[in-house]
Formats: structure tokens, sequence, C-alpha cells
């Protein structure tokens, strides 16, 4: 359990996180989200102990991280801001060294290694320098010396940044198979990575909190949200008979003039009606599409009114 | 102690995972080669000594240490590991000491490797050989006073050329407060005891004293204090600016 408590830090005028207070419970994937000096980073720099909070308390599992720093520490695997790792060790040295310098005895050692080096394929650059590895390689190399000592609690500063879209699909996948009782933290601004991974999101902007829910309740939202896109091959006179139901709010008719977008009133279901009227009046549809709602439509509505 | 262990081994095997550290070696050992025959007049003396060997130690570590401090630091404050270092469970005091000592065993190395000097003095006359060990003694604890200067400028930036020249003129300060010169100056005006207060911070003075032989426990104490003194500083400076 993370418990943050009116957490403040101060860099000469600038509050970079402004009283922020949250807990995170064992189970949760906790997507943090927020324009670029928002405090992610700020934030979660805090929570591993390697800044020290202006004002505020952070606990992990009970323990206040100022007070009981080493303690902490270990409880924590952090994937720092773009990966660094010393260039001119090889993978295994590295693991290595970060496995001991957490204390896990040299018994076990070989097999953590083994482990890790299995989870993120590292076997063929295991005896390279880290300096000649590709950026992939590398963002791997800092994910593995996180899950080496398999945390309780995994901090991780933006882990598919600059990563190949199969690669992040690792990332992603390798961060579901971890998350089943221990506590995930995951910046990022890509907003499809929350939908995929994150059971929980917080979106902050200023070092405030402004939305805080699942990513289904934050897509929610969204004016998209339960929307309907119609794609018509045949249909003269549909926009005026969708308008005609109760339930619609408004259409919008998109750019080739073959297309709606019909938006519910709030809490009104559309596809029903819809449908019955496509069945009535033999309207030939090439596609019909239920939206969930768009995170970064939402992100973007949610952050600029904030910074207005 | 573990965690002390652990960086000291980081540390020592990342000078060897380079070509940082046989460079540093050759060109030491050339320099100071060089430095006794030629400047020292290590023949021409006629005494079976190191004497025109250590004379040299100060100015040659007063480039050469701050090449190797200025690292320390700098590097990890560059690369971003400074945050990946300092969220591990390893108490600063650790972190601080296993990079001085790495630094400092490593110059023992580079130090321990002029044997050829020692053997060719022992062939050709019969020296003092416990002059001889305090003044290696001497040359490695002044050495170390030299890398925890260098220890803490490099805490202070994360440009390694501004850690090595703002190092370099720090002991440089400490070399010349021992020199005549600079005494003389201050002779001419100052108090005597100030006149030695000065003459007392000096590596040079300490260094000399220890190097003929004569080892007084102040002269090892001033080497201990002085490293213990900015490895302190290094570990405040690192606890206070860690994110800038």
């Amino acid at each position: 359990m993370i418990t943050i408590d009116n957490l403040t830090k101060q860099f000469g005028h600038h509050k970079a996180v402004d009283g922020l207070s949250f807990n995170v419970k064992p189970g949760e994937v906790l997507g943090f989200l927020g324009p670029n000096g928002a405090g992610k980073s700020t934030t979660m720099k805090m929570i591993t102990g390697f800044l020290t909070p202006t004002s505020g308390k952070i606990t992990l599992f009970g323990k206040d991280t100022q007070s009981h720093p080493m303690a902490c520490k270990s409880m924590l695997g952090y994937l720092p801001e773009g990966a660094p790792s010393y260039g001119d060790m090889t993978p295994q040295q590295f693991l290595k060294f970060v496995g001991k310098a957490r204390g896990i005895p040299a018994s076990e050692l070989t097999s953590r290694i083994n482990e890790v080096v299995a989870k993120l394929q590292l076997d063929n650059v295991l005896h390279q320098t880290i300096e000649t590895l590709s950026k992939g390689f590398k963002r791997r190399v800092g994910l593995a010396q996180a899950i080496i000592h398999d945390p309780q609690i995994l901090i991780l500063d933006e882990p598919t940044d600059g990563l190949d879209p199969n690669q992040k699909h690792e990332v992603r996948k390798l961060i579901q198979n971890l998350s089943k009782d221990k506590i995930v933290v995951v910046s990022t601004h890509i907003l499809e990575e929350v939908s995929a991974v994150c059971t929980r999101a917080i979106i902050i902007a200023d070092g405030k909190i402004l939305a805080d829910g699942t990513p289904s309740e934050l897509e929610a939202k969204s004016r998209y949200h339960g929307a309907i896109r119609l794609d018509f091959s045949e249909a003269p006179d549909a926009a005026d008979q969708i308008l005609a139901l109760t339930q619609v709010k408004e259409i919008e008719t998109l750019e080739d003039g073959h297309s709606l977008m019909v938006y519910p009133n709030p809490g009104e279901v559309l596809f029903d009606p819809i449908n019955q009227l496509i069945q009535e009046h033999h309207w030939q549809v090439r596609e019909l599409h239920v939206e969930r709602g768009r995170l970064d439509e939402v992100f973007r509505s949610i952050t600029e009114k904030a910074s207005a | 102690m573990n965690s002390f262990k652990v960086v000291l081994s980081r540390e020592l095997n990342s000078y060897f995972a380079t070509p940082l550290a046989y460079v540093f070696i050759v060109i030491f050992l050339m320099i100071s080669g060089a430095f006794t025959f030629f400047m020292g007049g290590f023949y021409e003396r006629g005494q079976a000594d190191l004497w025109p060997f250590f004379n040299f130690h100060p100015w040659l570590y007063l480039f050469l240490v701050p090449a190797i401090s200025m690292r320390l630091w700098a590097e990890e404050r560059k690369s971003g590991t400074i945050e990946l270092l300092m969220t591990l469970p390893l108490s600063l005091r650790a972190i601080v000491f296993g990079k001085f000592f790495a630094a400092w065993i490593f110059t023992g190395v580079a130090l321990a490797l002029t044997f050829p000097i020692w053997l060719t003095v022992n062939y050709l006359g019969d020296p003092d050989n416990g002059a001889i060990l305090a003044g290696y003694l001497g040359s490695w604890l002044m050495a170390g006073g030299f890398l925890a200067i260098g220890s803490c400028i490099s805490a202070t930036t994360k440009n390694q050329v501004i850690a090595f020249i703002i190092s370099v003129v720090i002991c440089f300060l400490f070399v010349v407060s021992g020199f005549n010169i600079v005494l003389d100056w201050f002779t001419s005006w100052a108090p005597g005891f100030l006149v030695d207060s000065v003459a007392a911070l000096s590596f040079l003075t300490h260094f000399n004293a220890i190097a003929k032989g004569v080892l007084d426990f102040r002269d090892l104490a001033y080497f201990v204090i002085v490293i213990g003194g900015w490895l302190l500083a290094t570990a405040i400076v690192i606890d206070l600016k860690k994110a800038s």
C-alpha cells in the first residue's frame, strides 16, 4: 500500500507538486498521466526516495520514506526516466551489481538473473557493453534491474518511451503478468497504454490531481462515449430520422458525406433505437461502430481546462 | 559493509573495463620515470635514495589525479545513473566511501607499479628501504588527499571538464601554500603563526616530511583529516543537490 498525503515539492518559486494525496492498493496498476512538466516524474522521484518532499508524507506499507529510507528502498523497483545504466558494463555485470546491491544472496543471484534475462529476452546481448545496445535493449535492461529482486512496489517512469510497437507490446505484457499482488505505478503520455495495462488512472497537471478513476470511467467522460459512427452506402434521409430519436443529442456529418457521428444524450444507449431504424428503412449500412470514448480527448479537455 | 564492497568492486571494475586505467598507468609510469631521471638527476646525485622520484609526485598528481576524480560523480549526474544508484538500498556513506576507495586503490596500483625504480636503487646501492616505504606511504596518502578534493568538486557538477579544472586549481593551492615563494610573501607582513598555519595546510610540507622517512603522527593525521573532511563535504553536496 502506498499512501501519499498532501505531498508538495517546491523548486525555488515553482511548485512542481502541489498538495497531492492518493493511495495505491496491492493489485493496482496505476497509470500516471499528465502533460510534460506536470509533476509526474517529481512525484515518482519522491516515492522512490531520490528527492525529499518539501512537505507532506509518503508511506510504503506503513513505513515512512523519510524516516525509514532503507526499508522503503528495499521494497521498491524503479525504472528512472530514460532508463539510465552504466554504459561500460554488460547487462550481465550490471544485473549482478544491482542484485548484490539489493542484497540478493549469492546462491540465488544466478537464478534470479537467469529469470529476468529470460523474461526480457536479453540472452543475446548479455555480454555486450550496454552503451553498444539499441534503445529497446537498454530499456529492457533497465526493466530487468527494476524487477530483479521481485519488488512489492514497481515504479516505472515512461517504460515504453522510444520503443517500437512490438517492444511496447512485450513491455505491457510483462507489466500485466507481474501485477497480480503487486503495486505498479506507470507514468506515460501514451494513452492507449493506460487502457491496455492500467486498472486505474490519475491525470495530473501543475502538480494537482485533475481526474482519478478506472480507464473506462475516464473514457466515459469523453463526449464520444457511447457515440455511434454510421457509414452508409444508400440512405437519403437517415440524418433527419435519427435526429428525431429522443436519445440523440446531436449529429455530425463527417467529411466524406456518407458517414454520420451520432452523439447520445447523457446516460442513453443508442445502439438499439438506431438498429431498429436501420431494419425498418432497409438502409444500406457498411459500418456501424460504437465508440467507447477517447482518452486523448478527455485528457486534452481536462488538462487544457486546468491551464486555461 | 556489504554495500561498501558492492560499490567498491563496481567502481574498480569500471576502471579496468575502459582504456582509462591502462592509459593512466602508462602515462603515470612514463612521466614519473622521466622526472626522476632527467629532471631529478637520479644518477648524477650519486645517492642511493628515491628522493628525485618522490620529489615530483605532488606536481604529477596535480594533473593526473583530478583526471581520475573528475568522473566520480559528474559522470553519474550526466548519465542519470545517480538516480539509479541513490534509489538502491545503499547508504550514502557506503557510496561515497566506495567510490573514493576504488579510486584510491587504483592510484595505489599505479604507484605500486613503479617498483622497478625501487629494484634499481637497491641494485645500484644500499638505500634505506624504510624511508622508501615511508615515501610510498606518503605519496599514496597525498594522492588520497587530491582524490578527496576532486571527489567533492566532481559532486558539484555534471561537467567533467569543469570538475577537472576546478580540482586542479584547488589542489594547486593546497600544494603551493607550502612553497617558499608563497611563504616568503606571507612572511613580509603576516605574523609568524599565520605563516606557519598556511605552511601547515600544504600537502607539500607534510608529504616532504613523510618522504624523508620521518613518520610523524601529525603528518599522517593531516592527510586522514583532509581526506575525511573533503569526503564529508562530498556527501553533503550530494545530499543537497542530488537532482540538479
